[in-house]
Parts: C-alpha cells; sequence; structure tokens
C-alpha cells in the first residue's frame, strides 16, 4: 500500500448561476481590482492508502460521485499524488 | 383521521419539526417527531421531511442528512407508496437524497429571503393539492438561502412532460414571472413530485400557513391535508 492524497476540485458546471462568485467579484471590484471574471470551486484533499495511484484516484472519484458533487450542478476532478 | 401516524424526522439542525407536529395537530393528524437515529417506527404511515439546517449547511443544504442510515428506510418507505414530503431544508434534504429530481442551491439574491410568496398549484389531482383546484393561487411563506431550483434543461423537459411541476411561483393574480420568482428558480418551480405523486418536496412553508393565529394565511393547510 502506498500513502497518496487525492485532491478533488468541486465546481459548479458552467452555466450554473453562482451568486457567490458574482458577490465576490464585485467586493473586489469595490475594492478597486479589475478582473473581467471569477469563479470559485470547493477542494477536498483526501489522504488514504491504496494500493496504486489508479486504486486512490477510483476511490476518490466515488467519493465525489456519492457525496462531494452533487451532478445536478457540479463538475469535479480528482488528481493523486503520493504523500 | 385517527390512527393516521406521521413521522416528523428530526436530524440534528432540523428547527421545523414542532411546526409541523402542531400544524399536523391542529388538522387532526398524529404526527410524531422521530429522531433520524431512532429509525422509522413500523406503523407510520407519512413521513414529513421538515425545515432547519441540518449539519449547519455543511457541504450543501441537505447533503448530510441525505446520507443519515434513516434516508434508506425514508426512500424504502417511499417506494412502498407511503407519503413523503419534504419541506425547505427538507427539500433540499429529499433532492439529495434522489427521492426527487433537480437541486436546490444558493438563491440568486446569494441572501437569505423570508417572505411570503403565492404559488400557482399546478397539478391538483395529488394527494398534497386534492383541496386545490389546478390554477389555485396559494400564500405560503418562504425561509430560505438555498432556495433556487436547478436542473439540466434534459431533465427539466422531462420533468415538465411527466407533469411533474406540483407548484410554481407567480403573482398574486396567479401570472408565473420572472419579477414573481424569489430565488431564480429555473421556471420558476417551487415544488416538484417524485416518481411517485405521494412524494413531493417543496421550498415555502406550508405548515407556516396553516395555524389560523399564525402569520397570515392558512392556505398551506391543503398540503398538509394529504395526511389527513
Amino acid at each position: 500500500m502506498t500513502a497518496y492524497t487525492a485532491t478533488v476540485t468541486v465546481r459548479l458546471k458552467r452555466g450554473v448561476l453562482d451568486p457567490e462568485a458574482e458577490t465576490t467579484q464585485q467586493a473586489l471590484e469595490r475594492l478597486g481590482f479589475e478582473l473581467s471574471d471569477l469563479r470559485s470551486a470547493d477542494r477536498f484533499e483526501v489522504d488514504l492508502d491504496a494500493a496504486d495511484a489508479d486504486e486512490a484516484a477510483d476511490r476518490a472519484d466515488e467519493m465525489a460521485e456519492r457525496l462531494l458533487a452533487n451532478p445536478t450542478i457540479h463538475d469535479y476532478e480528482v488528481a493523486v499524488a503520493e504523500r | 383521521m385517527v390512527g393516521v401516524t406521521v413521522a416528523v424526522v428530526q436530524f440534528g439542525g432540523s428547527n421545523c419539526d414542532r411546526d409541523a407536529v402542531r400544524a399536523l395537530d391542529h388538522l387532526g393528524v398524529d404526527a410524531e417527531r422521530v429522531w433520524h437515529e431512532d429509525g422509522l417506527p413500523a406503523d407510520i404511515e407519512g413521513i414529513v421531511l421538515p425545515g432547519g439546517f441540518s449539519y449547519g449547511d455543511y457541504l450543501r443544504a441537505g447533503a448530510m442528512a441525505a446520507r443519515a442510515p434513516i434516508m434508506a428506510e425514508v426512500r424504502a418507505a417511499a417506494e412502498e407508496g407511503v407519503p413523503v414530503i419534504g419541506v425547505c431544508n427538507g427539500a433540499q434534504i429529499g433532492s439529495e437524497s434522489g427521492l426527487t429530481p433537480g437541486a436546490f442551491t444558493t438563491n440568486a439574491s446569494a441572501r437569505f429571503q423570508c417572505e411570503p410568496v403565492h404559488l400557482r398549484v399546478e397539478r391538483a389531482d395529488t394527494p398534497w393539492t386534492a383541496a386545490y383546484d389546478e390554477g389555485d393561487v396559494i400564500e405560503v411563506p418562504i425561509a430560505h438561502g438555498e432556495g433556487r431550483f436547478e436542473i439540466s434543461e434534459a431533465a427539466h423537459a422531462d420533468l415538465v412532460a411527466d407533469d411533474r411541476v406540483l407548484f410554481r411561483y407567480c403573482d398574486a393574480d396567479g401570472n408565473v414571472t420572472d419579477a414573481a420568482n424569489p430565488n431564480g428558480s429555473t421556471d420558476n418551480v417551487a415544488g416538484v413530485l417524485g416518481e411517485r405523486e405521494t412524494v413531493a418536496v417543496l421550498m415555502p412553508h406550508p405548515e407556516r400557513a396553516t395555524l389560523p393565529d399564525l402569520g397570515r394565511s392558512t392556505d398551506g393547510a391543503g398540503i398538509l391535508d394529504a395526511f389527513a
């Protein structure tokens, strides 16, 4: 078994309104920053032991499918690195 | 009706469970609060997933409660035809657990909104709406920060084709308009049916519009009358 960190990034699908990101963008603009867009995402770092990187990725993928993301509104990606 | 026992499932952070029991009591329905860890009683004839802030809305509103073991029992009961309604946080839990399609997420305003709204009854042939006629306009309050109904275009087309939209936000005259949409919900959807008509979720609070001494409307009583 090898120790891995699986990083799961969950973000809203393109086209799904993100009022929190819009509000954050407005706050940045109020502070004088110039920006054309802002998107937010949630990142989960999952430490786990697995036989290989593929198994670690599969397990993180299932975590995203079953809890971390809501497939109706979210896309997600998984990246695995040895810890 | 005597003998009907409705379970109002209480999670950590539920806060409309007592309101639901009181409203049901008022309608003559025997209702009891059931702590989620205790599981569903064997003989229940209805289930309410009440409003509140279960698990502090961690991750997403309803996400944690939807994965609590009792929800497997709720889904099994729903499949057997036991009437199940999710209100507000209960609607979020219901959609997160797959009882109903779509998702409820952050209001377009990015604000928590607590206000009376009008709903158009889109189906009058369900247990939840037997007290109304199709097209009736009822006034029921909302109180949510994550009530914007989101659904994929394909799933929305199916929802409409299957006639599973139960309530839409509308103005006082029943017109479904952007101005009458409090939270940016797709197609002004305020409540939907599950695969069975005996399963429904809605963001507005019928239990807050049932008791005559509470608030300005008793229009929500007809929804809870499904259990009577």
